[in-house]
């Protein structure tokens, strides 16, 4: 099984330098790309049917597509990398960027050629500071070594790439919030349309692709689309993914894998398994802004379409477990504690909403529920859902909070019922 | 056009209009927070959600938000949508987790949009049984009120202060739950817009302080259309007055003036009404203390009549009505009527007035200002001599990029916004100091009054050969000049700013000379309320007044203080045999006076002004002032001309009966009869009432006199009465008439749509106001003499008048906040000119001690003096080391 996202990642934690990322076919991708006009690039990746690993899922290709081009278009363009990763649960671009930083800058300089960007920022989760320390680094070296500034390669393709960390917000992952936080505005979100390839930041076209989203593109682009599209037989999608596992598994971890990919491969295969004395209930299976899927689950690919149909989502692809000993009603709780304090606070539903939401979960864990209360959270699961609130954050935080008052109503119920949290736990 | 469909019925909507802008304008309910008819659509506050569907077999459906959504052709929404309102009601329920239930001590009580629109959702019934947030609020200096715990994060306040207004010292802190709009830290808010954040917060965080001081509910203020009094623009505003005080100022909106804003010195400048330095009762001072008896308005009339039968001469005003003055004209005849102001101020008050009859330049209004895509500013320090007309200025920064903008919606205003970055329309400025604009300008000068005429006229020349060059030119302001040429040439839509404030006609000519030779609008800013009506009423200076004056002869003043006008107030006066003085305030003239009748203020009287632009507008009496002695100046210039057996005042029954005359004796200015509908006005019968009909306490009030109602004081002079029968306004009033704006279900200022033709449009019934004032259709009377350049004379310091919003109008000044903002006494000279810390200023009729001020911007050779602070200005001074 090919794995060659994570394949130089070294298993000593030291990072790949450049010499190394060369000598294992590095940079070769951009070399083909640069000998290709930005339209052939742009096909290349369409027809690998590359999409986005943020957690969206839309197609890569399709995106850049709407970048306006040409001598007319308006400029500097920007590609932004989102690595401002704080998803609970999620942990994958990390590992890409302090284990193969050079992967990372490779996948931008290609996108900022296919879109005729001459500036990047790689947008940086606060707290990643050693996958700072390695991608400056990485980022001097590819100026040493002439594969950024001017004239990359002597093919007269100019680009300039900066670290820019962040203050550290959820919100800033949504990608025009990001683009906001870069430009020193309040981190809010904007409304879309107009999207960032139109009017990104400072108002000039902008890409914003996750981490491991733009790590695909130097294998695209030096081994062709058909061979992405190969990596897996297991779905539509193609390409590799990275899934991880976390909670009472017995290997929690991360794991690179042929995309579609089942949850039971994940968990029983590489996770290990539950931890003895441990059943699994449920699992959002892409981070804490998806909704819980359960054990009749397990055998559905995790791809970008087949979850939705059955009302969840690919997400991150890192999943978090849910087991018997664990309270749903906490878990919840957890979680909308830390979306109500995530929020921007532009818009009413999220900033007061949440809160209210965090609150009343809080008070039935603390034994505190009152009847009407699960009206109320209802009420919120489905008033904070998609197209009522600004951004997609209070949706995300709705995913759980639906999907948990679904499929586990009965804890719900006993929480108001007893006065206590069954499981012993208190908020 | 596009057709819409809502709620089954299809509507007529411009598909360039957001879907909120539409239903507003077609008078449906629908409500809303984060959305302002001035500053657009953000999406935030998610108030006015509605259902959208794809056509008319789509059942299901999609909430939208209004105000994010254009009105497309073909498009089909339902305000009345179950789902749509369940989903109102929920942000609403939201706002109020955490909004205290202060309603019966909140000043925003009876106009709160917030109570407008909770009650319009049906939301009532509290869910959240969690505790509420609370803030810490602040001191937001004498003008606004803070009050944290009720807001409701709707952005407006920043909104307007930093996108709207250009402000730094208000923003948004915090996140999530805990957001902070504030300051910083305590302190008083430096912008001079920071009133108009009681208007646009839809709650009561920001209020009137000085509301605070005498509060009283909207329902409980009995108001009147009204112009602002303290600069020369006009914004039509509604004072509000309950039990003989006036109480505040709110905004009256005229798409071609003010539009939805007010500088603070026109909304704080009014607590001169409510004074202790009122003049309430007719004195006769006499003795060396110049102690005074009440007398009676009769016993005063009697004292002052037989005067007329010598020799009589009439100082007049521009802070007076044109009634006022005319009646004084009438009285003391067109030879001995005198302006009031000095010679200087009149010249360029005159040149002014010349420059837009002869040449062939329109003056534009400050909503055409909004729109220009060039503008030139010559001379005018606008943020203080016409602050509404800065804030127009600002609007007009965002003209040019905004055509740019291809494919956005004009109302979506962050994207808009983030498409053109700093892109600013042309805007040059050329003031003798820096102005809090120049942030605007993309180049300019800081120079003296010549060198900005030099510039100006360099302009005009490189842009129309007919006009003469300028010799002598610095290379780089040559350069300038071409550049801005080549500007003005490319707009479409160039306007002119200029004015009086820098006391140089060259300027002003230079200005003129540019619009003319580019077709451009010619903004002139005037020093007064009434410069412009004056100006055009006639009559000589205060210099000409006293060469008309013979030893012995009576004197009659006119809302003036000479004082502020002239060093030689005192040998004026002293010359006089009988001094009258007819005014509202004590003041060092009337201190004088041998006999002070007690005038209305704008608030206790009808009259009308003529703004910089030529429009007459009619200001209406707000209250009738207690007691019998307060009358309107024109009153009793009648009375006393009655009084001594004086035909031309016979009829004057009424204001009406005041502006016939003048019309009759002066045809050029019959339009002012038309500035407003007349006191004949009704509406079934019926007059406007000027109180709210929920007015509360009318009979309570008095009672401690007499259970008995007391009769409503008549108005002979307008359409209004002093009560709350008659005409409501939600009828169908013309609008100078419309004297406040309320509407059933929508008790703030946010009824204003209901007045509207369509939201932002004028006022149903047509902008109120007269053009006076039309362009020449002449030959361009091109001038022929531009001035020769600053040349510094030794040991001598020309001055330039310094203009500050806070401190440089008398009559604002009596209110304690604007005092408390003006700046003390100073003068303002070059680096190389500070002597020291403080100086000794001598000129004509001049001498001071007075700190420096060091103005990098300002030439050597000329010293800066601040207009208002320091009495009359000399034209040059003397500056030694103190």
């Amino acid at each position: 099984m090919e794995t060659p996202l994570t394949g130089r990642i070294r298993a000593d934690g030291e990072v790949v330098t450049l010499a190394e990322y060369r000598r294992a076919g590095g940079y070769e991708g951009l070399r083909r790309a640069l000998g290709m006009t930005p339209a052939e690039v742009q096909a290349e990746v369409k027809a690998s049917k590359l999409r986005g690993r943020g957690g969206a899922g839309f197609p890569t290709g399709i995106k850049w597509s709407f970048v306006p081009m040409g001598p007319d278009a308006p400029r500097p363009k920007y590609v932004v990398c989102n690595a401002d990763e704080m998803e609970p649960g999620t942990f994958k671009d990390r590992l890409l960027m302090e284990g193969d930083p050079h992967q990372l800058v490779e996948g931008m300089i290609i996108a900022a050629h296919a879109i005729e960007a001459s500036v990047g920022y790689v947008f940086l989760r606060w707290a990643y500071r050693t996958a700072e320390r390695r991608l400056r680094r990485a980022i001097a070296e590819a100026y040493e070594a002439g594969l950024l500034g001017r004239d990359i390669l002597g093919r007269g393709v100019d680009f300039d790439l900066h670290v820019h960390v962040s203050a550290g917000r959820y919100i800033c992952g949504e990608e025009t919030a990001l683009l906001n936080a870069l430009e020193g505005k309040r981190a809010n979100p904007r409304a879309k349309p107009p999207y960032p390839q139109v009017s990104g930041l400072f108002g000039k076209p902008t890409v914003v692709n996750n981490v491991e989203t733009f790590v695909n593109l130097p294998h695209i682009l030096a081994r062709g689309a058909q061979w992405f599209d190969g990596l897996s037989t297991l779905s539509a999608d193609g390409g590799t993914k990275l899934y991880g596992v976390s909670g009472r598994a017995r290997r929690p971890g991360l794991w690179e894998l042929p995309i579609g990919s089942t949850a039971r491969e994940i968990l029983y295969e590489r996770a290990g398994g539950m931890r003895d004395g441990y059943r699994l209930r449920g699992f959002l299976p892409g981070g804490a802004s998806t909704d819980f899927l359960t054990e009749a689950h397990l055998d559905m690919p995790l791809d970008f379409d087949t979850p939705m149909k059955h009302g969840s989502r690919l997400g991150t692809g890192t999943m978090i477990l849910l087991d018997d000993r664990t309270c749903p009603v906490g878990m919840n709780a957890n979680l909308q504690r830390f979306f109500a304090q995530e929020s921007c606070g532009w818009c009413t539903p999220c900033r007061e909403g949440l809160p209210w939401v965090s609150r009343l979960l809080d008070a039935m864990e603390r034994g505190d529920g009152r009847p009407g209360d699960l009206e109320k959270l209802a009420h919120h699961a489905h008033f904070l859902g998609p197209g009522h609130t600004f951004c997609a954050l209070a949706p995300g935080a709705a995913e759980p909070l639906q999907s948990g008052l679904r499929l586990f109503r009965e804890d719900f119920e006993r929480h108001i019922a007893e006065r206590r949290c069954p499981y012993g736990g208190s908020a | 056009m596009a057709t819409i469909v809502v709620d089954g019925r299809p509507y007529e909507a411009d598909p360039a209009r957001n879907l909120l802008d539409v239903c507003l304008s077609h008078k449906l309910d629908l409500p809303y927070f984060c959305w302002h008819p001035a500053m657009g659509s953000v999406g935030a506050c998610r108030q006015c959600a509605v259902k959208q569907f794809k056509d008319e077999n789509d059942t299901r459906g999609r909430l939208v938000m209004a105000c994010m959504t254009p009105a497309a052709d073909g498009a089909r929404f339902s305000i009345a949508d179950p789902e749509a309102k369940a989903f109102r009601a929920s942000v609403i329920e939201w706002l109020m987790l955490n909004h205290p239930h202060d309603c019966p001590v909140c000043d925003e009580g009876s106009e709160c949009h917030l109570q407008d629109m909770t009650v319009m959702t049906g939301h009532n019934e509290r869910r959240f049984r969690f505790p509420k947030r609370s803030y810490v609020n602040q001191d937001l200096g004498p003008f606004v009120n803070h009050e944290m715990n009720r807001c409701i994060q709707c952005y407006r306040c920043v909104r307007f202060y930093r996108d709207y207004a250009g402000g730094a010292d208000l923003d948004v802190f915090g996140v999530h739950d805990g957001l902070y709009f504030g300051r910083a830290g305590d302190g008083t808010l430096e912008s001079e817009y920071a009133g108009n954040l009681v208007e646009v917060c839809p709650t009561g965080v920001f209020t009137d302080k000085t509301l605070k001081r005498h509060y009283a509910r909207k329902w409980d203020l009995q108001t009147a259309p009204s112009i602002c009094v303290h600069c020369s623009l006009g914004c039509n505003v509604i004072p509000g007055e309950r039990a003989g005080e006036l109480r505040r100022i709110r905004n009256r909106y005229n798409r071609e003036i003010n539009g939805h804003f007010l500088c603070d010195r026109g909304r704080y400048g009014y607590e001169f009404v409510n004074d202790e330095r009122r003049v309430r009762r007719a004195l006769a001072p006499h003795g060396p203390d110049r102690s005074a008896d009440p007398l009676d308005p009769n016993e005063a009339i009697a004292r002052v009549a037989p005067l007329l039968a010598g020799r009589v001469v009439g100082i007049g005003s521009p802070r007076a009505s044109l009634e006022a003055n005319f009646a004084l004209q009438t009285l003391v005849g067109p030879d001995r009527f005198f302006q009031g102001i000095s010679t200087r101020d009149k010249r360029l008050v005159d040149t002014a007035l010349a420059l837009l009859r002869e040449g062939p330049s329109r003056a534009p209004t400050l909503h055409e200002v909004e729109r220009a895509d060039a503008v030139l500013v010559l001379g005018e320090d606008a943020p203080n001599t016409a602050p509404r007309l800065a804030l127009a200025l600002r609007q007009t920064a965002g003209v040019v990029p905004r055509q740019a903008v291809a494919g956005i919606p004009r109302w979506h205003d962050n994207a808009v916004r983030e498409l053109i970055q700093d892109a600013k329309t042309p805007i040059y400025l050329a003031t003798p100091v820096a102005t809090r604009i120049d942030d605007l300008a993309r180049r300019g000068q800081h120079a003296p009054p010549e060198e900005i005429a030099r510039l100006g006229f360099a302009v005009a020349h490189a842009l129309n050969a007919d006009a003469p060059p300028v010799g002598g030119l610095a290379p780089e302001v040559a350069a300038l000049a071409e550049e801005i040429a080549g500007v003005l040439r490319a707009a479409e839509r160039p306007v002119v700013v200029t004015g009086t404030s820098c006391g140089s006609e060259a300027v002003l000519r230079a200005a003129a000379q540019v619009a003319w030779a580019c077709g451009a609008g010619l903004c002139c800013v005037l020093p007064e309320c009434n410069s412009m009506g004056l100006a055009l009423l006639g009559g000589g200076s205060l210099d000409d007044a006293a060469r008309a004056l013979s030893d012995g002869d009576t004197l009659i003043v006119l809302e003036n203080d000479l004082y502020e006008r002239t060093t030689a107030a005192d040998a004026l006066l002293a010359r006089a045999g009988h001094v009258v003085v007819v005014d509202h305030l004590a003041h060092a003239t009337g201190a004088r006076a041998h006999t002070l009748l007690p005038a209305g203020t704008f608030a206790e009287s009808d009259g009308t002004l003529v703004n910089n632009e030529g429009r007459a507008q009619r200001f209406f009496q707000v209250f009738a002032p207690s007691g019998h002695s307060i009358r309107e100046s024109w009153r009793w210039l009648r009375d006393v001309m009655n009084a001594a057996g004086r035909a031309e005042a016979a009829g004057w029954h009424a204001l009406d009966d005041v502006i016939a005359a003048l019309a009759a004796a002066r045809p050029d200015l019959a339009g002012v009869r038309d500035a407003a509908p007349s006191a004949a006005w009704r509406f079934a019968g019926n007059k406007v009432a000027r109180l709210p009909h929920r007015a509360t306490g009318r009979t309570a009030l008095h009672a401690d006199r007499s259970v008995h109602e007391p009769r409503a004081v008549p108005d002979p002079d307008a359409p209004f009465n002093f009560s709350m029968e008659g005409a409501g306004v939600e009828l169908p009033l013309p609008a100078a008439l419309v004297p406040r704006f309320w509407s059933p279900g929508w008790n703030s200022e946010q009824a204003l749509h209901r007045f509207q033709e369509e939201v932002e449009g004028p006022l149903r019934g047509g902008t109120p106001g007269v053009r006076l004032v039309a362009p020449g259709a002449g030959p361009i009377p091109w001038w022929r003499d531009p001035p020769g350049p600053f040349r510094r004379r030794e040991g001598e310091w020309r001055v330039v008048p310094l203009h500050h919003v806070f401190g440089s109008d008398p009559l604002s000044m009596l209110s304690p906040g604007v005092a408390q903002r003006a700046p003390a006494p100073y003068v303002a000279l070059a680096p190389a000119d500070a002597l020291g810390a403080a100086v000794v200023v001598t000129g004509e009729g001049f001498a001071a001690t007075l700190p420096v001020r060091v103005l990098p911007e300002l030439t050597p050779g000329t010293a800066g003096l601040p207009v208002g602070l320091v009495g009359p200005l000399p034209a040059v001074v003397e500056v030694k080391p103190a």
